[in-house]
């Protein structure tokens, strides 16, 4: 059912490709291409038909922030087990981040992450190479080489480029190979010892805080420097207001910025951390109320691009200590679409506006052919079941990390069925535990 | 009697009432360390594992001598002859101890949250003795104790509490318990030193000392840490002893019959001049002596109180 000639009748779905098309239709794929959408289309002999009545009909999502862990933190996750989360939660296409050891800062790791990631049946995977060497914020990394390489945008994530000259260059020298350059925007001095939202719950809880400061001064010195350089910035991330208040000032002015924004920050607040939770630790900090309304104004007005998970899976046993010592991150593949639909459910984006931010918008910051049902488009599609209500159970994902403050929450919307080029990469009848090997 | 919990975590957590009947019930123990024969048989064939990360005397001390009054066998585990330095974690470390039937864990951790870690995994009672920048419980109820015996009433009490805010566990303490039981605090330090967002705590801040002592009954000094010099939360010692320091001429300002009060150890000259730590305000020593019977009192509650 999964192999052959990837030709397939998806018929009486719900087709919603963003400023294309919202409505009841069926989809033709044919040689793992979209050959055709339309009411009651005739099946060709001996194709393969699907019933998406009452489902959805998507784009495959895109996630521009992932982290695969793979070189290096294998215990964490493989390239494999990411993959197989990815497809669960509907995402076709991934970008993965180079803080893997050895950094991808160069031509041999962007192939092996291709290679590993190279199997019948499975997502798209496109490596974010370094923006410096080793990650190091020193010399820049060979872009031409990582782009001939598979490489499809520059990071130096977890570890902000501090060095305003380096990243100047960094900035000016990817436009020769039109790579966007990602920064997690966070100034390590300002942050430094801290571990979660500089306000209330950390001070009550003794901890020490990232200030919301700590990211807007490099917002605001990163939208300069592309303002000053013409190259293409695209922030990761972002969980405060004042990066929002910035963020749509530049665009307003023209300059070539692009951001996304993860569903724990469009969540949760800075009240998640109560009781030391260290499934509630990441960078950037879950933030206040503030924030949390300034992000969801932003993707409703799409100032803020795509909405991306910071996918970043830990072991158990790295969680399950000390806040202070545990590390930042948590897994998103999984729960994306059910948190992002609840902004549809509150009223905070159209349907079509967050398949947007999963699709399309996404796909057109990183310039990736993705993301979209255009005829002769590769058939990446998410079949979503929007009625299926269902409990996160961490113990139930397919990635390898469990470390999710989502756990035990109801959502409402889930994926039924991915399919890469046509040919299905995940279908929930298989999530069940006894399905897995 | 006794507290409807299995352990002490933190000041925020308790009810006045709570409070009280540690109170309360710390004033029989009280009573025991006076005898000539300092011991009762309430907790014998208990055993207390003190659990100790960060170097302590007073604290670590107290609570032995409290275990050690109410007969239990008390073990001290010391960061330097630790697993901690094998690389254990602290929960198998923890683990272990419990594993030998410990029934008590008083654990002394720089990180914020490491007893409620334990306290979640195992059975012992878990006392925080003190975690990281975050609370450390039995020292505001030492404190409450000796307020208590010389000043009566908490409602409407004056407290100023002069200092590192931002890092001071026992701040913090204190100002859950003293905001709750009805006590007009004040916070005071330079402003490197005053985390964010406290006022929603229900104190009130200031940045000059002389202002914050204006009328006060009670002064909680913290101690300052001098390491912290080098992340310049404040130029040096000699600005801070002259901007912060409690001197003769600053105590002036306070009540005349003003309570000084500080959890030691002391940096005399530098937060507290010789003069005021030795002066008839000072109630530094009753503090230490009180810390024992409120620990007794902690011990006892906990386990059952029968």
């Amino acid at each position: 059912m999964s192999s052959g000639n990837a030709s397939l009748l998806i018929r009486h779905g719900r087709v919603i490709d963003p400023g294309r098309i919202d409505g009841p239709a069926d989809v033709l794929v044919q040689d793992g291409k979209i050959a055709a959408i339309g009411r009651d289309l005739s099946a060709p002999a001996g194709i393969e038909v699907l019933d998406a009545y009452g489902k959805y009909i998507l784009p495959g999502f895109v996630d521009l922030h992932v982290h695969l862990r793979e070189p290096g933190f294998e215990y964490k996750e493989t390239i494999k087990t990411g993959m197989a989360a990815a497809a669960a939660g509907g995402f076709t296409s991934i970008c993965c981040m180079p803080n893997t050891n050895p950094v991808n800062d160069t031509r041999a790791v962007t192939e092996f992450i291709l290679d590993r990631a190279k199997r019948p049946d499975s997502v798209h995977v496109f490596p974010i190479g370094a923006i410096t060497k080793g990650s190091e914020g020193k010399e820049l990394a060979e872009y031409g080489d990582l782009r001939s390489a598979g490489c499809v945008a520059v990071s130096d994530d977890g570890k902000p480029v501090m060095n305003s000259m380096v990243m100047r260059r960094a900035l000016e020298y990817a436009r020769a190979f039109n790579l966007p350059v990602v920064d997690h925007c966070e100034c390590k001095h300002l942050s430094d010892g801290g571990v979660a939202h500089e306000g209330l719950v950390a001070t009550e809880l003794g901890l020490q805080g990232i200030p919301s400061a700590a990211e807007d001064v490099m917002v605001a010195r990163n939208i300069e420097l592309a303002e000053l350089t013409g190259g293409r910035l695209h922030l990761a991330h972002v969980s405060t207001a004042g990066s929002v208040r910035m963020l749509q000032a530049a665009k307003a002015r023209g300059v070539r910025v692009t951001a996304e924004a993860c569903p724990h920050h469009f969540t949760l607040t800075e009240e998640a951390i109560r009781e030391f939770n260290t499934n509630a630790k990441m960078n950037p900090p879950l933030r206040t109320r503030k924030d949390v309304e300034a992000i969801k104004a932003a993707l409703k007005d799409g100032t803020i691009d795509a909405i991306a998970t910071d996918h970043a899976p830990h072991a158990a046993h790295e969680k399950n200590r000390e806040f202070e010592y545990a590390p930042f991150g948590i897994v998103g593949l999984e729960t994306a679409l059910g948190l992002s639909l609840l902004l549809v459910e509150e009223g905070v984006l159209t349907l079509e506006r967050m398949v947007a931010s999963l699709t399309s918008g996404p796909a057109n910051a990183f310039s990736l052919a993705k993301g979209t049902l255009a005829m002769g488009a590769d058939a990446d599609i998410a079949i979503v079941d929007p009625d299926a209500q269902w409990i996160v159970d961490p113990d139930q994902f397919q990635s390898k990390g469990r470390n999710t403050p989502f756990g035990g929450w109801k959502l409402k919307g889930r994926v039924v069925k991915t399919l890469v080029s046509g040919r299905e990469v995940y279908s929930s009848a298989m999530s069940d535990a006894e399905h897995r090997v | 009697m006794s507290l409807k919990r299995k352990d002490l975590l933190g000041m925020r957590d308790l009810s006045v009432e709570e409070v009280t009947l540690i109170l309360e019930t710390a004033d029989s123990f009280k009573e025991v360390s006076g005898r000539d024969i300092k011991k009762v048989p309430t907790l014998r064939g208990k055993t207390v594992v003190n659990l100790f990360f960060e170097p302590s005397t007073r604290t670590r001390t107290s609570f032995e001598l409290a275990a050690k009054r109410l007969s239990a066998d008390v073990i001290n585990f010391t960061t330097s002859t630790s697993s901690m330095v094998k690389g254990e974690t602290l929960l198998d470390t923890a683990s272990n101890i419990q594993a030998m039937r410990a029934d008590f864990i008083v654990l002394r951790h720089p990180a914020a949250g490491a007893p409620h870690i334990l306290a979640r995994a195992l059975q012992a009672s878990v006392i925080n003795a003190g975690d990281g920048g975050h609370e450390h419980p039995t020292q505001a109820l030492l404190d409450l104790f000796t307020l208590r015996e010389k000043k009566r009433e908490f409602r409407g009490l004056r407290v100023a509490i002069i200092g590192d805010i931002s890092h001071s566990r026992v701040a913090r303490s204190n100002i859950f318990a003293l905001t709750k039981l009805g006590a007009e605090v004040r916070i005071a330090g330079p402003p490197t030193m005053i985390p964010r967002d406290i006022e929603h705590l229900g104190v009130s801040v200031f940045y000059n000392l002389d202002e914050a002592l204006a009328g006060v009954d009670v002064i909680m000094m913290l101690r300052l840490q001098l390491e912290r010099q080098g992340i310049a939360l404040f130029p040096g010692i000699r600005e801070y002893a002259t901007c912060y320091g409690l001197t003769p001429e600053r105590l002036r300002m306070a009540s005349p019959d003003v309570l000084v009060m500080h959890p030691g150890p002391i940096n005399r000259g530098v937060e507290i001049s010789a003069e005021v730590a030795d002066s008839v305000s000072s109630v530094i020593l009753d503090q230490v002596t009180n810390g024992v019977a409120v620990r007794m009192a902690v011990l006892y509650l906990l386990s059952g109180g029968k």
